[in-house]
């Protein structure tokens, strides 16, 4: 479905900087995989997810979607099919829009945005059901600017907006690293219950292990660039935080910290 | 009272220039020099369709297309060869101050015999009587209006929404799977456009091309809506087109009334003067609402 062939990735080419980030790296993701990345700062999993999306470039390899080489593709071109929620819940919204106009955006994406009226009111009742699933209460601020919402309240926002038109991949970028642990809590089962729903092909990096754990279907972690640790499904539900929490201080100590 | 109505005129001509600067500044967050070329670029064109007897009003259409066409240079400067957005702006006006030379054949271009919008025997026909006197203003209103409208709607499309998240928010329009350089490069043409139709109006108002009525057109129209937008945005009754134009009228009630007590040479220091304060003043209004909240 997903296919990394071979990648290579420096920063800083050509300077006393340069950085190998990725040598020959090879990621498969099959479709209706629910992937929980981990590792240590630096290990490029950001760096991969932004591969993926053709947010940086590659120096060498291929990305492959179905079959399909994308890897010269530009970023927005590529986004037709994917939907990503960053970190920052700043990043998912706009914030001088209202709650009805940014789902309204959102709800066209992948079609013209020409000069018809941006928002078709016929869809508000089905706006509100999908933002009633958040337990928010954002169904009755519709004329609410995005601006003025909590950050839990946009990435939840964010979360459904990235998955409202039919998308390929779903990209997660520490989406709930910046919310408080309650609310991050809900943001897991929230985004759980879209990807079963939905039935998407997921990939979400992680610092927090016991969601890593919890969510998905299969763990990778990565260190240096590259994946020393790949579990499906039944490995995956044999192994414990703690277990993990061991391989990761090995790495660790391997680097001299 | 002809003080009034030639405020109103001159607020409203330079209310439609804001109403671009609008675009640029406040909805896409791009601070556009182009302003200073694309103004005057309204007038050359104007000039030079009039001494040619051409509809005057084609030549707003023509004014604008021309400004949209400065603008989206800009644009296309500034994405296509990544040249930062000041610098762009800076480009385009000081090649556009040739371009307006060749275009309107000299530096000063009287328009006393033309037909133009305000005086046109289709006018003379079609315009009641009574209010002759008032025409210009009445024409500027109808201009600007319309102007102010069709922008109104234009951002409660689908391509105006997408153009108001590019200023919001790149990154959004990018995972919408659009791309948010093309977008800012329209939403500068739109601003360009508008700001080279206020030069053809006020060309024709003022009977004359000047190659220099651009110089300082983009620190009006900052002014204008930074005091449109801060003094008029919390009324409800106020959008914030509205808001913009009313805050051109009010900038040029200002200058006129400085201009009453000072000698013309001031005109420039007072200008910056007024900007200075409405910069302080806007300013000080955003810090007492972040300690509120």
């Amino acid at each position: 479905m997903l296919e990394l062939r071979n990648i290579y990735k420096y920063y800083n080419p050509g300077t006393v900087n340069e950085m190998c980030l990725f040598r020959d790296f090879c990621l498969k993701v099959e479709k209706g995989e629910f992937v929980s990345v981990v590792g240590s700062n630096g290990s490029g999993k950001t760096s991969m997810l932004n591969i993926i999306c053709g947010s940086i470039p590659v120096e060498a390899g291929q990305v492959r979607i179905g079959g399909r080489d994308i890897t010269r593709e530009k970023e927005y071109r590529r986004n037709e099919r994917i939907g990503r929620v960053y970190q920052n819940p700043a990043m998912g919204t706009c914030p001088s829009m209202t709650i009805l106009e940014n789902m309204s955006l959102a709800d066209n994406k992948g079609g013209t945005y020409g000069f018809r009226r941006g928002t078709n009111k016929k869809r508000t009742a089905y706006y509100q059901e999908l933002l009633s699933r958040l337990d928010l209460g954002l169904e009755d601020k519709l004329e609410v600017k995005a601006g003025s919402l909590s950050g839990g309240q946009r990435q939840a926002m964010a979360l459904v907006m990235s998955t409202m038109t039919p998308i390929d991949f779903l990209i997660l970028d520490e989406h709930t690293a910046a919310l408080d642990p309650k609310t991050a809590e809900l943001m897991m089962e929230l985004t759980d219950k879209i990807v079963k729903e939905e039935g998407l092909t997921t990939i979400m990096v992680t610092h927090n292990l016991r969601y890593a754990m919890e969510y998905g279907n299969r763990l990778l972690m990565m260190h240096q660039g590259e994946v020393i640790l790949d579990q499906k499904e039944v490995e995956k539900s044999s192994m414990t935080v703690e277990d993990v929490l061991t391989l990761f201080h090995e790495i660790s100590i391997e680097c001299g910290n | 009272m002809d003080f009034v109505v030639s405020i109103l005129e001159q607020g409203l001509i330079y209310g439609i220039l804001a109403l671009g600067v609008y675009i640029t500044y406040k909805i896409l967050d791009f601070p556009d020099l182009t302003v200073d070329g694309s103004f005057p670029l309204g007038g050359a064109v104007t000039a030079f369709l009039l001494t040619r007897e051409m509809n005057p009003y084609l030549s707003l259409l023509l004014a604008f297309l021309a400004g949209a066409l400065a603008g989206v240079c800009t644009g296309l400067i500034h994405v296509k060869f990544r040249v930062r957005d000041l610098l762009s702006g800076i480009i385009m006006m000081t090649g556009l101050w040739t371009m307006n030379l060749y275009i309107a054949g000299t530096a000063n271009v009287p328009l006393f015999s033309q037909e133009t919008i305000f005086k046109n025997s289709l006018l003379e026909d079609v315009f009641p009587k009574g209010l002759w006197p008032y025409r210009t203003l009445i024409v500027i209103i109808i201009l600007t209006l319309a102007g102010k409208v069709l922008l109104d709607v234009y951002l409660q499309t689908k391509s105006g929404y997408l153009l108001r998240a590019a200023g919001d928010n790149a990154a959004l329009v990018t995972t919408l799977a659009k791309d948010p350089g093309n977008v800012k490069i329209l939403g500068l043409g739109l601003a360009n456009g508008l700001v080279s139709l206020a030069g053809s109006v006020f060309c024709q108002e003022e009977r004359v091309f000047e190659i220099s009525m651009g110089t300082g057109a983009i620190v009006i129209g900052l002014a204008s809506v930074i005091i449109g937008t801060s003094i008029f945005q919390k009324i409800t009754l106020f959008n914030a087109t509205s808001a913009v134009l009313a805050g051109s009228v009010i900038y040029k009630a200002c200058v006129a009334v400085a201009l009453k007590n000072f000698e013309p040479q001031a005109m420039k220091l007072i200008t910056a003067v007024l900007f200075l304060v409405i910069l302080v003043i806007s300013m000080e209004r955003r810090k007492k609402v972040k300690t509120d909240a």
